[in-house]
This record gives C-alpha cells, sequence and structure tokens, in this order.
C-alpha cells in the first residue's frame, strides 16, 4: 500500500467550537500535498493532531501504519516539521541549529555533518553556515529551517505556511527547493498554504473551509470543475463580416461584441490551432486564459479567501515574527 | 538514551547563548553591585543594627544579594520558556522524540548552571564588603547557590508551563519574584520581625538558601549565633527538600503543559 498517511472521520473540537469536522483522506508516498484554505479553516489544526502536537476529538489518523495519537513518540521520530513561525535559535550559528537538531534524533555529530553538507548545499546556504542565525534574511531563515526538518530523513515533512511573510521571488525559489525534496528523497511533503498560486506547486491538493474538505485532487482537476477555460482574441475590424464564416467553421459561436471574441472551451490548447486555422491573418492577439485557484474556491465556496480578523493570539504572534526578523 | 541526549543538548544551549551574549553577563553582575553599593551603604549608614551594633552591614548583605542573583537568574531563565515554546527553539524540540521531563530537566540544569556561574563571579567580589573566602568556603558557597537555583528554576518552569502568554511577566515579577526576595531576609534578618512578617519569611524557600550562605560566610566567626536563624543542616535540608519537590512538580506540569 502506498499511502503514508491516512486520515480518516477526523474531528477536532475546542468547547463550542468544531474546527475540523470528518475530515478523511490519505497522502502517498513521495507526494507532495496541498492544504489550502483561508486562515481559520481548521488547516492548522490538522497539522496540528498530525504532527502530535494536539490530539484529536475522534477518528483515526495513521502516518506510516502508526497510530499517531497512540504510538506518538514513534511517530515524532519519522516526521518533520516547519512552523509558521520561525523556531530557529537566532543566537546559535546555522550549523549550531542544525547539530542540535539531529542530537535530539540521535544522531551522531558524523551523520548530521555528512547529511547537512547537501542540502545547505542546495539550498544555497553552505558558505554561511558558521554565521548566526540572528544575521540572516527571512528567505535564508526559511530555507535553513527546511534543512533542519530534513536532518532526520523524515517520512513525511509537515510544512505550515512555509512562505508567509516571504517576497515572491524567494517563495518561488522555496518552492523550487520543495519540489527538489520531494523528488530526490522518499519524503511526503504534506504543506499547507493560503496561497492559492502555491497549490498549483502540489500534487494534489485538498481544499479546505469551515473546517471540511471541499474538493481535493490535482490542481488540474480542481480547475475542470469549474469548467471552461477562455480563449480570448482581438480581431481586425475589417474582417468582422467573417465571424459567422469563423463559427460555422469552428463549430461553436464566439461570445463578445467588435473586435474582442471569446471562446470557452475545455481544451484550449487544441482549440487555439483551431481558431488560428479558421481565423487565420484577421487575429491580432490571441491569449488563453485558464482559470486559477482562486476561482476554483470563490465556485466552490461562493466566497474569495477570506482575511481573518485579528485576534490577540495573531497580534502577538504578529510582534513575535517582527522580533524574529520575519 | 534520547532523553539524555536531550537533556544534554537543552542544557549546552542554555549555555552558549549565555557565554554568547556579554551584555547580559555584565548585567547580571552589574545588578547585584548596584544594590550593594547603593541599598547596602545607605542602609549601613542611616540605621544600627539592632542586637549586633558590630556588624558590618555589606557583609551580612551580600550572601543576600547573591541569592538574588540565583534568584533572578533562575527564574527569567525559565520563564524564557513561555517565549520559547511559541517562538523558538522549544517549540521545535517539543515535536522531537525527546520526552518532556528531558526537556524540563535540561532546562532546570542549564539554568542553574548559568545562574552558579554568575554567583561565581558575583562571591569572587566579596573582598570588596571586608569577606575572605579560602577555596574550601568557595566552593562550599557554589553548591548552596546550586541547589538553591535548582529549585527556583523548579518554581520558574512550573510558573511558565501555567503560562500561555508573556502577559503575566510582569505579575510573576511583583508577586512572586519580589516577595521572594524581600522575604529571604537578604536585607534584614529574620530575627527580631513581628510574628506575621517572621512566619512569612519562614515559609519563603529562599530564606533558607540565604542563611546557609552566611553559615559559610560566618563559619567559625563570633557573629554566627547572632546572625544565622536555622542549623546549616536545617537549611540544607530544606533547600534540598525544595528543589527536589519542585523539579519533580515542574517536570509533571511540563509534560502536561500544551505544546501548540
Amino acid at each position: 500500500m502506498g499511502d503514508r498517511i491516512v486520515v480518516e472521520q477526523l474531528t477536532k473540537r475546542f468547547g463550542e467550537i468544531e474546527a475540523v469536522r470528518g475530515v478523511s483522506f490519505t497522502v502517498g508516498a513521495r507526494e507532495v500535498f496541498g492544504f489550502l484554505g483561508p486562515n481559520g479553516a481548521g488547516k492548522t489544526t490538522t497539522i496540528k493532531m498530525l504532527a502530535t502536537l494536539l490530539e484529536p476529538t475522534s477518528g483515526r489518523l495513521q502516518i506510516e501504519g502508526l497510530d499517531v495519537v497512540r504510538q506518538r513518540q514513534e511517530v515524532r521520530r519519522i516526521i518533520g516539521l516547519v512552523f509558521q513561525d520561525p523556531t530557529l535559535d537566532d543566537r546559535l550559528t546555522a550549523w549550531e541549529n542544525l547539530l542540535f537538531h539531529g542530537m535530539l534524533y540521535g544522531l551522531s555529530q558524523a551523520e548530521i555533518r555528512r547529511r547537512a553538507e547537501p542540502l545547505l548545499e542546495m539550498v544555497g546556504l553552505a558558505e554561511r553556515q558558521n554565521s548566526l542565525v540572528r544575521t540572516f534574511s527571512g528567505g535564508m531563515k526559511r530555507r535553513l529551517e527546511l534543512v533542519r526538518g530534513l536532518i532526520h530523513t523524515p517520512k513525511v515533512l509537515f510544512l505550515d505556511e512555509p512562505t508567509v511573510g516571504l517576497d515572491p521571488q524567494t517563495r518561488s525559489q522555496l518552492w523550487q527547493h520543495i519540489r527538489e525534496l520531494s523528488r530526490h528523497h522518499d519524503t511526503t511533503v504534506f504543506v499547507t498554504t493560503h496561497y492559492m498560486d502555491e497549490a498549483e506547486h502540489c500534487d494534489r491538493t485538498a481544499i479546505m473551509d469551515h473546517g471540511q474538505i471541499v474538493a481535493l485532487d490535482t490542481p488540474e482537476h480542481l480547475k475542470q470543475v469549474i469548467g471552461s477555460e477562455e480563449i480570448r482574441l482581438t480581431v481586425r475590424a475589417s474582417a468582422l463580416s467573417e465571424r459567422s464564416r469563423w463559427e460555422a467553421e469552428l463549430g461553436q459561436s464566439f461570445s463578445g461584441a467588435g473586435t474582442e471574441l471569446l471562446f470557452k472551451t475545455r481544451n484550449a490548447g487544441a482549440d487555439v490551432a483551431r481558431i488560428v486555422q479558421a481565423v487565420g491573418p484577421a487575429i491580432e492577439r490571441i491569449e488563453i486564459k485558464r482559470p486559477t485557484l482562486e476561482d476554483v474556491f470563490l465556485h466552490l465556496t461562493g466566497r474569495e479567501i477570506r482575511e481573518e480578523t485579528v485576534s490577540a493570539r495573531d497580534a502577538w504572534r504578529e510582534f513575535g515574527r517582527r522580533r524574529m526578523g520575519r | 538514551m534520547i532523553a539524555l541526549r536531550g537533556i544534554y543538548v537543552i542544557w549546552l544551549r542554555e549555555l552558549i547563548r549565555f557565554v554568547r551574549e556579554p551584555a547580559r553577563i555584565v548585567g547580571m553582575v552589574a545588578q547585584p553591585l548596584l544594590y550593594l553599593i547603593l541599598v547596602g551603604n545607605g542602609l549601613a549608614h542611616g540605621f544600627q543594627f539592632r542586637g549586633a551594633g558590630s556588624v558590618n552591614y555589606l557583609a551580612f548583605m551580600f550572601p543576600g544579594i547573591v541569592a538574588m542573583s540565583v534568584l533572578f537568574t533562575s527564574v527569567f531563565s525559565a520563564m524564557s520558556i513561555v517565549w520559547d515554546r511559541e517562538f523558538g527553539f522549544l517549540k521545535e524540540v517539543l515535536v522531537s522524540p525527546v520526552p518532556r521531563a528531558a526537556i524540563a530537566i535540561g532546562k532546570a540544569l542549564g539554568g542553574t548552571t548559568v545562574a552558579v556561574a554568575q554567583g561565581a563571579v558575583i562571591l569572587i567580589l566579596s573582598p570588596l564588603v571586608g569577606i575572605a573566602l579560602e577555596p574550601g568556603r568557595y566552593l562550599a558557597m557554589l553548591g548552596v547557590l546550586a541547589l538553591l537555583a535548582l529549585a527556583l528554576n523548579g518554581l520558574g518552569i512550573l510558573v511558565a508551563s501555567r503560562m500561555e502568554s508573556m502577559q503575566g511577566f510582569q505579575v510573576v515579577m511583583n508577586f512572586l519574584v519580589m516577595p521572594l526576595f524581600f522575604l529571604s531576609g537578604a536585607l534584614y534578618p529574620l530575627r527580631g520581625m513581628p510574628g506575621w512578617l517572621a512566619a512569612l519569611m519562614q515559609i519563603d524557600p529562599v530564606t533558607y538558601g540565604v542563611d546557609a550562605l552566611r553559615h559559610l560566610v560566618y563559619f567559625r566567626s563570633a557573629l554566627l549565633a547572632t546572625i544565622t536563624q536555622f542549623s546549616l543542616a536545617e537549611d540544607l535540608a530544606v533547600t534540598l527538600g525544595t528543589a527536589a519537590l519542585l523539579l519533580v512538580v515542574s517536570t509533571v506540569a511540563f509534560n502536561r503543559t500544551r505544546s501548540a
């Protein structure tokens, strides 16, 4: 069986509030699995339960066949976690952070060194390994945390909002690393995010809202849920009289008025070729508009990814983040 | 095995952080000196010591000030757990296979080592107040400080385990640390105090640590009987008992701590 994570009917109550309401899914080995949803959807609560930090109210949780609640210590050995908030010790050097982490997992110093070298090389921190972490930028810290999460070669690496507070360039770089890791190590990556575009980096993505999974599929399939892609073209005004001939040839009418025409399709790639053939030199400009996961979320929940009200705890966390220089 | 590793890593980290922050070391040595020079001299010249007119007040106060340094350092070192659990290294340790108990013990040992190291530096200054310590007594005093620090680290970890945020910090400072200091007999002797105050002082575990330190400072001195309140055996027994009790209770409390 390839299922590395099995979640069945997972629920979590905090008093009156049911933060997670009967969630079930499985994640395979080496999969990059995304957990997408607005703040407060229950993503972090779910990840905390999977990572042994919170006990579920009910339901079954397994990682590599181990029961996450009853075999907590064993599970802790095979998982890694990169938190939403930085947890590096900024008064220690990068190497010391890795060393201490590895020691907590019972590794020898030589072994830690051996594993750290290629990882540090990959994320471009090899030269800075003896610098104090407080001198690192936010992106560097995140990359170091990623390396640290992998030192004990976990079967599952949980990344809780790993790119919050990073600039777009650093974000895409980090995603590149995450993809590389899942490819070269036998590691399942489980990542939560509330950035729609990041879910596109995942093999499969679960969309969570109000404590439930409202959709779970590959980003491609998720986008097909809302149906068509759209081809937009601008044609020469002088050729507009030919519109009905093009439509006859394509077997489908355009919508749109004047020189701006819209063509709905399920297979934009192939249809672009047909349109180019039919409309020919009258085309001034042509583009394919693909639905984003943003559209998918809107379609499934009827809402934009909402902004959460700031609780005292969040405010404190924000303060913490700033203090830690992120 | 993994538990011992965990204790070692957490202890080592505490030490490295301490050594890397010279400002903190200077501050922690300067603070007791300020008390000694400003408060000590003020009291010494403003009031007369009842029942023992010939006592050098600064020498009397000195063990109390060393204990104060250990008190502040220990409690605050343990209190850093609250911050660390949410935004720091500790959060990371909590998802590792290291047992919670090992984390609490490592933290207590780390805080104790740091507090004793500071005490060691302050004790070197004892000739300034007219106390001459030979190596034997110096080491014995460090031993007492270690016991006291263990107890106070236990107390700090206990409080930190129950605290959700740093907002309670000032409260702990005002209603726990300062009373522990004032009631410890560091500034004035227990003997001759009104009943209610004497009772409170006898409840304060720091009192026994301070008293033990005075036993060593006034070792074989004619003033010993006047200055100390309990026998050295009593002092050590109470301090050791408090340390053991607080360490156990705080480890249990930390075990239950919310890790999220």
